[in-house]
């Protein structure tokens, strides 16, 4: 114990000229010192053209206790963190032209741990819209804008295309237009199912499900947009809001009870974000619709899929939306499935990178980690002995059936939990 | 240097297009319009100029479809400095021959160094706006660019030949080009910043001095027919070939 010591003052100090201990020249000469360096003498500009954003507030609020470096599912292929930002930020480092700025998937994992509040989610689309507006984006994300601002989609496909998926769907799908009545439920499908091939399969699965189960819908067809919110929480907020006008209105142009949703992030945007434009209507993503049908669905699961499941939580209907049993119900209800969980799941269930733009930034993000997130998830479900991953958000199978190709783990499955049902429905092939 | 850009707006070719009921148009009620692309390129070439020598862009616009404010407000967002609009009755088909006396009577005033023009648009595509402006204005035209770069007193242009051929001319100002495409791709403006600006923006309306006449019509528009058909056929080549000789000869295309 160091009771009773002094503290030695500079002053105080004998200072040798030349000093030989044992035979041997200890000379030295005293330079500087340095005491720790008091924040307020850092030059803090780059950090207020942050926090003087509206939504860029809460960055000034970290004191550094490294919560959030432990769960960012970037900082485990990468180096990444509010706490580094935050840090390097206050170094002087520029935010607004860093690749920093696109490497957050706004998936919310730090923000359920951190003490002070410290919001990505309001941080980063708040920052990113400076940089759109002063014209610096990655350009395979700027791709996706314009794609999304010309055509409706990002996947820049026409419009008058979007409801041709319903010719492969193998049961009737209506649109509103044509049915001229009101619906119990408007299916808001949304563009990967309704564009990309692999979502076309679960929108298809979806249609066959609700065919059998006798779900009164209607889809909005060639009237439907992009939800748009994956854009504005890239920085391209004037984008949303011009896609959400249109979307409103045609949700508007008919009568429906509740809305049912294909994607957590759609989910989340109609749910969340279109209420601020005044559009405040009861919304339910399909896995929590399908948990309510459960006791006519169940019986008609058949045949079993024998097969070793792991369940993927996306991010905006976990995290952001606190939904985590209504996907593990509808896959326990399939006979021959055996769930098994990974290590990351529920509330710290990992990213698979597709979030807040990521998805329109595959090669950005690629050059900045060491791995994409979404092959560090394939390898997690590997590890954890799984033959299928399923999941129930359509950026997802595309992006974990690629990384199961780039890890040369081909056999696992990736399916969305629409595809698992409908494989175990009766009468399906 | 001053700078003037003439566009338009064309039917968005990725919706439906349908044929009127009188047969000799499109459903113009039924289609939505977006701005030509090949304008979208001169638009860009400009405001590159602007940034390499300075001066100003206008950009100006014949109101046909009621919409044209949309593409001025983009066209402020991506670098124009001015948004004019020429106003009045005007039909939706409106042809070159007309477009280019509108255009022609809103720039003059201007006293532009330059006018870019696309070199032809999804529409006509007779490509009749750019030299009929040159011919109204009296200055020198050339089309098919793909690189202006402004020097004193004049611009030095690449105009596309067919072929792969590349020439290089230097045109004197005043002058109109027919532009091709721009040398980097047109950027892209932020919907954010496109509602900002379309808060704030003034768009300088022109009235048009009457209604153009145009010395061509449309007598009928159709989509293309089927052309007969085609017939496969499988088997030996000796035997294939058999088949094609007697068809040819039949048809008198080969004498035996
Ligand atoms: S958890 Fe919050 S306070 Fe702690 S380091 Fe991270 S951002 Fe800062
Ligand atoms: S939101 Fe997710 S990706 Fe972004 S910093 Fe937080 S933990 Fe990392």
């Amino acid at each position: 114990m160091a009771v009773g010591l002094d503290k030695v003052k500079p002053e105080a100090i004998t200072e040798e000229r030349q000093l030989i201990v044992d035979g041997m020249d200890i000379s030295g000469h005293w330079n500087r010192m340095f005491e720790q360096r008091v924040i307020w003498d850092y030059d803090t500009s780059q950090l207020d053209r942050v926090t003087d954003l509206p939504g860029g507030e809460s960055l000034a609020w970290c004191y550094g206790c490294a919560k959030c470096t432990g769960v960012c599912p970037v900082d485990i292929v990468g180096d990444y963190s509010p706490r580094k930002i935050h840090r390097k930020t206050q170094m002087g480092i520029d935010l607004f032209e860093s690749p920093d700025l696109w490497l957050c998937t706004t998936c919310r994992n730090c923000l359920r741990v951190c003490p002070k509040e410290v919001d990505m989610i309001q941080i980063m689309p708040a920052v990113r819209e400076q940089a759109v507006l002063a014209g610096s984006v990655p350009a395979e994300l700027q791709k996706a804008f314009e794609d999304t601002a010309k055509h409706g989609n990002p996947l820049g496909q026409p419009q008058r295309k979007r409801a041709d998926w319903i010719k492969k769907a193998g049961a009737p799908v209506p649109v509103l237009k044509d049915v001229k009545r009101p619906v119990d439920l408007l299916w808001y499908v949304g563009s990967y199912p309704s564009y990309h091939p692999r979502g076309i399969d679960a929108a298809a699965a979806a249609a066959r499900i609700f065919h059998a189960l006798g779900v009164d819908y209607g889809i909005l067809g060639i009237e439907e947009k992009d939800d748009g919110d994956s854009q504005r929480l890239a920085g391209e907020k004037g984008l949303f809001e011009m896609l959400a006008e249109a979307n409103i209105a045609a949700f508007e142009k008919y009568t429906w009870n509740r809305m049912v949703v294909t994607g957590p992030h759609e989910f989340n945007a109609f749910k969340n974000e279109y209420p601020k434009l005044g559009f405040v209507r009861p919304i339910v993503h399909y896995t929590r619709l399908l948990v309510e049908y459960l006791d006519r669905l169940r019986p008609m699961l058949t045949k079993p899929l024998n097969l070793k499941v792991t369940f993927h939580d996306p991010c905006y209907l976990g995290r952001h939306n606190g939904e985590y049993d209504a996907p593990r119900q509808l896959l326990r209800a399939i006979p021959g499935v055996e769930l098994v969980e990974m290590g990351r799941c529920r509330e710290n269930g990992y990213c698979c990178g597709g979030g807040g733009g990521g998805m329109w930034l595959d090669s950005f993000t690629k050059a900045h980690t060491t791995m994409r997130l979404s092959e560090r998830r394939v390898r997690e479900a590997v590890e954890y002995g799984a033959d299928v991953l399923a999941v129930c958000c359509p950026f997802e199978v595309s992006r974990f059936e690629d990384a199961a190709k780039s890890t040369g783990h081909d056999r696992l499955i990736v399916r969305d939990i629409l595809e698992l049902l409908d494989q175990a429905l009766e009468g399906q092939p | 240097m001053i700078l003037a850009v003439a566009i338009k707006q064309v039917p968005n070719l990725t919706d439906d297009l349908e044929i009127s009921a009188d047969g000799t148009g499109l459903d113009y009620d039924a289609l939505t319009y977006v701005l030509n692309e090949f304008d979208e390129q001169a638009l860009e070439e400009a405001v590159l100029v602007k940034e390499a020598a300075g001066g100003s862009v206008t950009v100006v616009g014949i109101d046909t479809t009621g919409e044209l404010d949309g593409a001025l407000h983009t066209a402020l967002a991506k670098g124009a400095d001015r948004a004019m609009k020429v106003t009045g009755d005007f039909d939706r088909d409106l042809g070159s021959e007309g477009q280019a006396q509108l255009l022609a009577e809103a720039i003059r005033p201007l006293a532009a160094d330059l006018l870019l023009t696309g070199v032809q648009a999804a529409d006509d595509r007779d490509g009749q706006i750019g030299p009929r402006l040159a011919a109204l204005l009296g200055w020198p035209y050339v089309g098919v660019v793909t690189h202006v770069t402004p020097e004193p007193g004049c611009v030095r242009v690449h105009k596309e030949y067919a072929g792969g051929l590349l020439a290089e001319f230097v045109v004197t100002l005043p002058a109109v080009i027919g532009v091709q495409a721009s040398h980097q791709p047109p950027r892209y403006a932020p919907v954010s910043k496109i509602r900002q600006i379309a808060k704030t923006a003034q768009i300088e309306s022109v009235a048009g001095q009457g209604t153009p006449a145009s010395s061509s019509s449309v007598r009928r528009m159709f989509k293309p027919e089927a052309a007969g058909q085609a017939e496969m056929w499988a088997g030996e080549p000796e035997e294939v070939a058999g088949k094609i000789a007697t068809l040819l000869t039949a048809k008198g295309l080969l004498k035996l």
